[in-house]
């Protein structure tokens, strides 16, 4: 857990598993920043920051400085995090209400949000608070402050359906979660930057840049 | 004014009546004000329209309020949970109105309510279903969307430790949305572990300043 992790942008002949693709993503994740991971697949990012990374955790209900997940003696009703699972604080934590923690959030004070996500668009348009189905209830939660807020919004998501259709599109289909507002796509099979100019892959992992072009509905380039 | 010292929690919310607007506090159990609830289930109101982060767990506290169809509309952004199914049946029934408002807008709104402010431009929900029929703006190349304050009648607030005179402080992640909640309303009730004499919370350490504060009522507890 403890061991640094140099960032590699090197393409892989097999596909990342999930802890492959979390350790990726704490490597990308420069040392100082201040950064909120979503509930789901981004939490497991926090499993390989390493403490020289100095990396201080968000958590939405109003803390910075959140530890691992508490166990035994340690769990506390009062000390949750977005998820509501029992969490610790380090050394140097603070707490906040509501307000402020979103106004940190909106305000361009984080550095990196990590999220999970149903679509991503070839624009970095977000979909992931509702699947638009009916009868489905919907709840949003944090998502639309999370997306928009951070200077740098990252996803991580598994790139095709079960069906195989890709996940990365060139238009959303599901509803919006943030226009715009993603910057990389981390999955199994590549990462992808989102830029002004488009969608360029950076590594690729399990399948070739062709085969990828070939199945994915957008325009990439090689970095 | 100072504020009063509620006897009992049933004393407390005595004064809400039928149609009024509650803001509850909490964010899942952390904050939940548990004991004013459950006073509130007793105390008969309903037709109540509530806010809250969430629209109740399992069967206690909100959730109760709501299957006992006390609640005719909610304010919230996360509805939808495991144990939820006393909102998704409400709901599903076509029992209880939703009002489905991004995290940091319900925070927003309910800070603006507090601080007099007759509205704001969000860059959150813009482009999104949450702001159709929502005047927007663009401003510098960013689309904003215009958010209205939530002011209310009662607050309902869960705090670790009260003084004499109101001021406050919470415990940990319990804080959540206690302050901006007992400022967004004209009454704010709030229950706390544990009262001390004026001038035993020091004064650079209290949370919400005892103005915010009407009521208060002692119903002990976690006291760590």
């Amino acid at each position: 857990m403890s061991t640094t992790y140099t960032s590699t942008h090197t393409s892989t002949d097999a596909p990342l598993g999930k802890d492959e693709l979390a350790q990726l993503v704490a490597a990308d994740i420069t040392r100082g920043s201040f950064v909120n991971l979503g509930i789901g697949q981004p939490t497991l990012v926090s499993n390989y920051l390493s403490p020289d990374q100095d990396v201080t955790l968000h958590t939405e209900n109003g803390m910075l400085g959140m530890g691992p997940q508490a166990t035994g003696e340690q769990v506390d009703e009062d000390l949750i995090n977005a998820g509501k699972i029992p969490v610790t604080e380090l050394p140097g934590a603070s707490y906040f209400h509501h307000a402020d923690s979103f106004a940190m959030m909106r305000g361009g004070h984080l550095d990196v949000c990590v999220l999970g996500a149903f679509q991503v668009s070839q624009s970095g348009d977000l979909a992931n608070w509702h699947t638009g189905a009916p009868g489905a209830i919907p709840a949003v939660g944090g998502a639309m402050d999370l997306a928009i807020g951070a200077k740098e919004t990252w996803v991580m998501m598994g790139l095709f359906t079960k069906q195989g259709e890709s996940k990365l599109v060139e238009a959303l289909t599901y509803p919006v979660t943030g226009l715009g507002c993603v910057s990389r796509v981390y999955t199994e099979s590549a990462v992808f930057l989102i830029r002004p100019e488009g969608v360029t892959v950076r590594s690729t992992h399990g399948i070739t840049f062709e085969e990828l072009a070939g199945r994915l509905p957008v325009e990439l380039t090689r970095a | 004014m100072a504020p009063r010292f509620a006897a009992s929690a049933a004393d407390a919310v005595s004064g809400i009546r039928d149609g009024a607007t509650v803001l509850i506090g909490g964010f899942g159990n952390a904050g939940q004000p548990m004991e004013l609830i459950d006073a509130l289930m007793d105390c008969g109101a309903t037709d109540l329209t509530v806010v809250n982060n969430n629209a109740g767990q399992a069967d206690a506290g909100l959730a109760l309020l709501i299957k006992e169809r006390r609640v005719k509309k909610i304010i919230c952004s996360f509805p939808r949970q495991s144990d939820s199914w006393h909102f998704d049946e409400a709901y599903r029934a076509g029992e209880i109105e939703l009002e489905l408002v991004p995290q940091g807008n319900l925070a927003e709104r309910l800070r603006a309510a507090g601080a007099g402010i007759g509205g704001f431009f969000t860059p959150t929900g813009y482009g999104t279903l949450l702001a159709e029929g929502k005047e927007t703006r663009v401003i510098d190349g960013k689309g904003y969307v215009l958010e209205s304050p939530i002011h209310a009648d009662f607050a309902l607030v869960k705090a670790l430790r009260a003084d004499r005179t109101g001021n406050l402080v919470y415990r940990k992640t319990a804080r959540n949305f206690g302050p901006i909640m007992a400022a967004a309303a004209k009454h704010a009730i709030v229950q706390v572990s544990e009262v001390v004499e004026t001038g035993g919370i020091d004064p650079e350490a209290v949370v919400t300043p005892g103005i915010y504060v009407d009521t208060v009522v002692e119903i002990g507890g976690t006291n760590r």
